[in-house]
């Protein structure tokens, strides 16, 4: 097993459209580490979410290297090496929440006893032991966005790929879900490339922010966070977090042009 | 209402309303059964070189016409009743004289041109959303197939099936599939691509085949547009069926009783099959929202 997850050498991708190519990402450089929580974070634009995509093999990149679990994207994806977690929750709402966990699970042909253990042991992960037989529509936005975390541990994969996830919901279930997902990842050790728009969610729950800017879409900074993997929630008035912050605010003000 | 419990009739508070409506309809009705028929009535005493007859005399009069321009609703329902019930009642209910006979007749292909322009309207949206192709070819076609007035192209289904040997049922089932599956079609082109992209993305992300993705993501969010459809497609089967026995003498149908009536000016009868016809074409398309409610029920939809 390689220690590093996924490795982007020179990675860029472009779009073609009427207006011209578009520059989603262009010669981006990382690597993501097993065990990492890596958070992207920079305005709407900078290929932070297409990233994320280049490594589910969502989007084929027009120009450099990327590996996931030292496979192609697509490689990857077809050995399901990673869950993905979209904004919305995107449960079928014809579907029980422990039958939209089966899902995958149906897809990959697991026996039915199999799913079963696999449906328990992420619904109480998730802490929604009792609501297996709800369907979506009877769970609150916060709930159905934890059943599809749970859907996406589903098959076990090591990787966990994030889209602002908690975009949709307010603060206070945010808060809650951010220490969750803490205590998740610090349970299962998997890695998380976790997409936001937040600065204190980023900083909170990350191992190593990446920056990024604009125009076209690259890294402007990689900060690797030095707070303690054991996170209580008030650990976001120290001193320490605060400076962080100021560094991911400061990246986040220098890669972008305010000027358009 | 207990939870479960399926809701047939959700249109509480809807009778008074709706039973107004009838009522000025019936009464409008009747105020132009006098006023169509009083010609004939005061032709005939004119004849008879009798004084033309008085408004009290006249009114009583237009209503009890053996071949009237226009029957009154009461004629009409008796006669629906001699031929149904009282048939019934002697023991005769598939007679040559029974509307349900004739009913059944025309059901019989309804159902059979539904079922058929179903299953065509279904793989045709099947095809056309996993094929390029097909995407690109099949719809003009398809709209232009409703184009053609329907009464032109009935004779010539039924003549030409006929010359190389088929008749009865299937000929006039065809008329109805060919009405049919086109709200099946259009609805189902539209079900089949209703899961949003983040939907299909987590198909892909599961290394999902096309077949996985059809009968676990897009065929049950079809449903709903399904049967809306259906419903569609249903009523117009029955008047595909109708139009059927039209053009090609048919003796037996609902539609043959219209024709039969035309020719011999028994207009009672063509209202009789008109209303019976209408009334079967209510009955299919409750049953049809009722397997729809049963349905989305049994998939687990947030009650209204």
């Amino acid at each position: 097993m390689p220690d590093t997850v996924v490795s982007a050498s020179n990675l860029s991708l472009t779009f073609e459209t009427n207006d011209g190519p578009v520059h989603a990402l262009k010669d981006v450089d990382l690597d993501v580490d097993r065990g990492d929580f890596v958070s992207f974070i920079g305005p709407s634009g900078c290929g932070k979410t297409t990233f994320l995509r280049v490594i589910a093999d969502l989007e084929k990149p027009t120009g450099g290297e990327i590996s996931v679990n030292g496979m192609t994207p697509q490689e990857a994806r077809m050995k399901r090496a990673y869950g993905y977690v979209f904004q919305a929750a995107s449960l079928l709402p014809w579907r029980t929440i422990e039958k939209n966990i089966a899902v995958p699970l149906e897809i990959m042909g697991l026996s039915r006893a199999d799913q079963r253990k696999r449906i328990d042991d992420v619904l109480s992960l998730v802490d929604l032991a009792n609501f297996g037989k709800k369907y979506p529509w009877q769970l609150s936005g916060g709930m159905q966005q934890r059943a599809s975390i749970a859907r996406a541990l589903a098959f076990d994969a090591d990787l966990l790929l994030m889209d602002e996830p908690f975009g949709a919901l307010d603060e206070i279930v945010r808060d809650h879900l951010n220490e969750q997902l803490l205590k998740l990842w610090d349970a299962t050790n998997k890695t998380i490339c976790f997409v936001t728009h937040s600065i204190p969610e980023a900083v909170y729950l990350s191992t190593k922010i990446v920056v990024m800017s604009p125009r076209p879409g690259r890294v402007h900074d990689v900060i690797d966070s030095t707070l303690p993997r054991e996170r209580p929630l008030d650990i976001r008035e120290t001193p320490e977090f605060l400076e962080i912050a100021a560094r991911v605010r400061e990246g986040l003000r220098a890669g972008h042009s305010y000027d358009e | 209402m207990a939870p479960g419990q399926i809701s047939f009739m959700t249109n509480h508070g809807k009778a008074i309303p709706v039973l107004t409506i009838i009522t000025i309809l019936i009464a409008i009705w009747y105020a132009c059964v006098v006023w169509m028929n009083a010609p004939f009535e005061r032709d005939k005493a004119e004849r008879i070189s009798k004084p033309a007859p008085t408004l009290s005399q006249l009114i009583p009069a237009t209503m009890a016409q053996e071949r009237p321009v226009l029957p009154a609703p009461h004629q009409v329902v008796i006669e629906i009743w001699k031929t149904t019930g009282a048939m019934v009642q002697k023991g005769r209910p598939f007679s040559k004289r029974s509307l349900i006979y004739h009913s059944w007749v025309t059901l019989s292909a309804t159902l059979l041109g539904f079922l058929i322009g179903t299953a065509l309207g279904i793989m045709l949206a099947v095809g056309i959303v996993h094929n390029r192709a097909m995407d690109k070819s099949v719809m003009p076609w398809v709209i232009t197939s409703q184009t053609i007035p329907i009464l032109a192209i009935a004779p010539m289904i039924i003549v030409v099936l006929n010359a190389v040997g088929i008749s009865g049922l299937l000929p006039k089932a065809l008329i109805s599939t060919y009405l049919s599956f086109f709200p099946v079609v259009v609805g189902m082109v539209k079900g089949l691509r209703s899961p949003d992209a983040a939907q299909l993305d987590l198909m892909h992300t599961y290394s999902a085949s096309r077949a996985q993705t059809f009968w676990k993501l897009r065929w049950p969010a079809s449903m709903p547009y399904l049967f809306t459809s259906l419903k569609i497609a249903i009523a117009i089967s029955l008047v595909g069926a109708i139009v059927g026995e039209l053009p090609t003498g048919a003796v037996a149908g609902l539609g043959a009783r219209m024709l039969a009536g035309s020719y011999y000016g028994q207009t009672i009868q063509i209202w009789s099959a008109l209303i019976t016809a209408s009334a079967l074409a209510a009955v299919l398309v409750m049953i049809v929202g009722f397997a729809h409610t049963l349905v989305l029920k049994r998939m687990g939809e947030e009650p209204a």
